[in-house]
């Protein structure tokens, strides 16, 4: 019975917070520019949970979190352009196929880099990360559809409020159920002291391996909708910076903090847009100047993140104290 | 028998850390294992528990092979152990140090975690119940949710046995378990031992300095110098073998 | 034949202008286990104050290399105290976000209008270009004056590292940092001096950059700054030799991949290299590995 309970309670919050933006956004209360970017956070968020748990929660230092956004991102704008129409359903399966894809590289990388100390692991994974975009780059000369440096275009913008909404509770549902329970500080306890943790039955390998490759599938299906949020995706847009993008949003919010990562991440993108209007014409480009000082003195004066360890209310665990 | 070591070997490079290390443990038993510094002591523990692997020689727990096997699979055979310097999970509560030790006895699988069913708000509570047990064995359980870095150096040794013993282990390794402890302590802990002993059905291997625990509770002792066993025997035995005196002490200078 | 000569000659020119960089990062790492993300930009620093040195006041070469290393050593040494000092007992997260913080500053504030602008700007020849022909291969004066200055260097760097008082100091910090203050070693004072000597070599391979591809652009250092970084870990991070090494090997195979394959892959291969190297040494080809006491 109290699955049930939970199962409705999630599909109340789920229909309240979509109904509403999606109305608002339909009235014309919003400007529809606003509800982009809105969807954007979103995504964004989407993404940065799954580097939230590979890095705040698992340890894993990963730099190239950026090439799985990408991997999911074209596969599931492939799928869907070649086989998906305009199909609702299939949109679905793109998505899910593009964070499958996703998850399936992360495995095969994950397999003989897992073993690395943290330094190296970062240095791998931008590495992989490089590689990527150079792939990403070349695609077109053995898929002509993915278009290559010269961008891909022709994707349909799929992507609407309720589909973003929906996958960021679920992403958020997945983090929040599985790190307040065992299996959550199993995984913390590898972050922790991965000896302490063999000898106390934990398979360390196993455990960095679900979470490296559940935050990379979360980033394959963020790639899909973003793909499906402008129409047009070009190498450029996951690069190394971008990388660099979501781990300052993890590392601002907080590691290993879910409210932290959310509310930063809004905060990100709401800020470049909100400076991109606020600032005269000329000086839109002052915006970079701001953004890495005001880095520089977060860090400085808060490098436990803004909100540390403490968690937003629905995003604790209840009866795992 | 339930612990078998025969024939150990370890090298580091030149170092022979670990040099034909022969080591009975009998199910029951309380066996310490003492010599100087560096004498190849924690080298065995880390052997005996999958952390590095042996160069020669065999470890078999009740018959069963140890060596080769990951020491995740090691502990849920049923070995678990302490370190020389404390490894607690320092930035988690105590509750959560010793409830991670007890993960492999879990009641609920990954997919009830995610759908919240009543198994897993069950087995969350039954996992409590029974880390509340360990802990008021251990008088940690005032202090369950505290931060395990912020607990005071006795109690972080105490939630460092507390932890091991989670894992429900029938063999307990003990690597000096009264460092740094006054002798008021010291007398604490070696009833303690054995009150884990009894209650929990232990075999029991400790690395340890302070004679006095030793001589006190070890029923056989093992001594280890330069990698190899210089001498077994009961306490009374050991006290008075020149080769162990010699190895702590050094030799007699002759005098001229 | 030639032609594969021709590109390991271009392909050294690279890889020691690499080094010079490379060099920076390693002893950064080495005395703090600090990635210092800012350290390509303190490069691209280098090379703007040859282009502004060279251009606008016409100094000789040797005014030229003094003020970049002069301009590059302070801003590091600036850049430590203010930015990286502070959080020295902080999470290493943080150290690190800061400066991939004090990077984006430094390309983008240099990038403004008012600053040196957003634009690629030609970097001006100090020397005319000789070049020789020897037997179909094309070697020129550039490419001499870079080995000659980072050999150069790379001796002083050894001497300053094993023969002086400092040097010592610099080698005990980074192994036990704690100790060697008990000790009696300033280090804060031997912390700041490695940021600055990695810089003042950084600012050089600037300046050589800027002669040898003379197109500089305040994100110019990025690319090299993240190669030359790789090229650390790659010869295993903390060790100098390693470094030049890496270094060496990064520039040959790109250089490599671009002649013969495509150069629109030269990007990659470097980082192929690198994580083959790293499956097979996890801490780089003349790396040490730390292991750990249980």
């Amino acid at each position: 019975m109290r699955l049930l309970r939970n199962l409705v309670k999630a599909v109340a919050a789920y229909a309240l917070l979509a109904g509403s933006i999606s109305l608002m956004a339909g009235a014309g209360f919003v400007n529809p520019y606003w509800v982009q970017i809105l969807e954007l956070a979103c995504i964004v968020a989407i993404s940065a949970q799954g580097l939230n748990l590979i890095y705040g929660y698992a340890g894993l230092f990963s730099l190239g979190h950026a090439a799985f956004y990408g991997i999911g991102a074209y596969t599931a704008a492939y799928l869907m352009k070649t086989y998906g129409g305009q199909s609702q359903a299939f949109f679905l399966a793109a998505l899910l196929a593009g964070g499958g894809a996703s998850a399936t590289v992360a495995y095969l990388i994950g397999l003989p880099t897992l073993r690395l100390t943290s330094d190296y692991l970062g240095i791998a994974t931008l590495g992989f990360g490089i590689i990527m975009k150079v792939i990403f780059d070349n695609a077109d000369s053995f898929l002509p559809a993915l278009g290559g440096a010269r961008g891909m275009t022709g994707i349909a913008k799929m992507t609407t409020i309720p589909w973003v909404v929906f996958f960021l509770l679920a992403s958020l549902f997945v983090v929040r159920n599985t790190i307040h329970s065992s299996y959550g500080r199993a995984v913390l306890s590898v972050r922790e002291d991965e000896i302490a943790a063999e000898t106390m039955g934990i398979d360390t390998f196993q455990y960095k391996m679900v979470g490296f490759v559940t935050g990379c599938a979360f980033a394959g299906v963020a790639g899909g909708l973003y793909a499906h949020l402008y129409a047009f995706l070009h190498p450029s847009n996951f690069d190394f910076f971008k990388s660099i993008d979501i781990l300052v949003i993890v590392v601002i919010g907080g590691l290993g903090n879910m409210s932290g990562t959310l509310v930063a991440s809004f905060g990100w993108i709401f800020l470049l847009e909100g400076l991109r209007v606020v600032l005269p014409p000329g000086y839109v480009e002052l915006r970079w100047v701001l953004i890495p000082v005001l880095l520089i003195v977060t860090m400085l004066l808060r490098p436990q993140g803004i909100f540390g360890a403490h968690e937003f209310p629905f995003l604790r665990g209840k009866g795992t104290r | 028998m339930m612990l078998e070591i025969r024939g150990l070997t370890k090298h580091f490079g030149g170092i022979r850390a670990v040099d034909g290390v022969d080591l009975l443990l009998g199910e029951g038993e309380l066996v310490g294992l003492i010599g100087p510094n560096g004498s190849g002591k924690t080298t065995v523990f880390n052997l005996v528990t999958g952390i590095y692997r042996p160069d020669a020689g065999s470890i078999a727990l009740e018959g069963e092979n140890l060596v080769g096997i990951p020491p995740h699979r090691i502990n849920r055979l049923g070995i678990a152990r302490t370190f020389q310097n404390s490894r607690l999970f320092r930035k988690l509560t105590v509750m959560d140090n010793v409830r991670i030790a007890h993960h492999s006895h879990l009641k609920y699988g990954p997919l009830a975690a995610l759908c919240r069913t009543n198994r897993f708000y069950n087995g969350e509570k039954e996992l409590h119940e029974k880390v509340d047990n360990y802990l008021s064995i251990f008088m940690l359980q005032n202090r369950k949710y505290e931060i395990a870095g912020n607990l005071s150096y006795g109690d972080q040794r105490r939630l460092e046995i507390a932890r091991a013993l989670a894992s429900e282990p029938r063999v307990l390794l003990l690597d000096e378990p009264a460092a740094g402890m006054n002798p008021y302590e010291v007398g604490r802990l070696m009833e303690f031992i054995l009150l884990i002993r009894e209650r929990f059905q232990l075999s029991i291997l400790l690395i340890e300095h302070q004679m006095r625990l030793v001589m006190g509770i070890c029923e056989r002792l093992a001594v280890m110098d330069f990698g190899l066993v210089i001498a077994r025997g009961i306490p009374a035995e050991i006290r008075e073998n020149r080769k162990v005196i010699e190895a702590y002490l050094g030799e007699e200078v002759p005098f001229e | 034949m030639e032609y594969f000569i021709q590109q390991l000659i271009n392909g050294l020119q690279l890889g020691f202008v690499y080094a010079l960089i490379a060099l920076g990062y390693t002893m950064v790492y080495g005395i703090v286990r600090l990635i210092n993300f800012a350290h390509g930009d303190v490069f691209m620093i280098g090379a703007f104050i040859g282009l502004y040195t060279i251009e606008r006041f016409q100094w000789p070469l040797a005014a030229v290399f003094v003020s970049a290393i002069v301009g590059c050593t302070v801003l590091a040494v600036l850049i430590e105290q203010l930015a990286y000092r502070p959080l020295r007992h902080a999470p290493k997260i943080a150290s690190l976000i800061t400066a991939i913080g004090v990077s984006l500053f430094l390309e983008y504030f240099t990038s403004l209008r008012q600053v040196f602008g957003p634009n690629f700007y030609s970097f001006p020849r100090p020397f005319p270009v000789v070049s020789w022909d020897w037997y179909g291969i094309l070697v020129t004066n550039i490419q001499v004056v870079i080995f000659f200055v980072t050999i150069l260097c790379l001796l002083l760097l050894q001497f300053i590292v094993f023969r002086t008082k400092m040097g010592r100091a610099m080698r005990a910090v980074s192994f036990d940092y704690v100790t060697a203050g008990l000790m009696g070693v300033n280090v804060n004072m031997v912390i700041s001096f490695t940021f600055g000597l990695g810089a003042a070599l950084a600012g050089v391979g600037g300046v050589l950059y800027g002669i040898a591809y003379p197109q500089v652009n305040t994100f110019m250092g990025f690319m090299p700054g993240l190669k030359a970084f790789t090229a650390a870990v790659l010869g295993g991070i903390g060790n100098i030799p390693g470094a030049v090494l890496g270094a060496l090997i990064m520039g040959q195979s790109e250089t490599m991949v671009s002649a013969y394959l495509s150069s629109t892959y030269r990007d990659g291969i470097a980082f192929v290299i690198l994580i083959l190297v790293l499956l097979w040494k996890p801490t780089g080809i003349l790396g040490t590995s730390r292991t750990e006491k249980v």
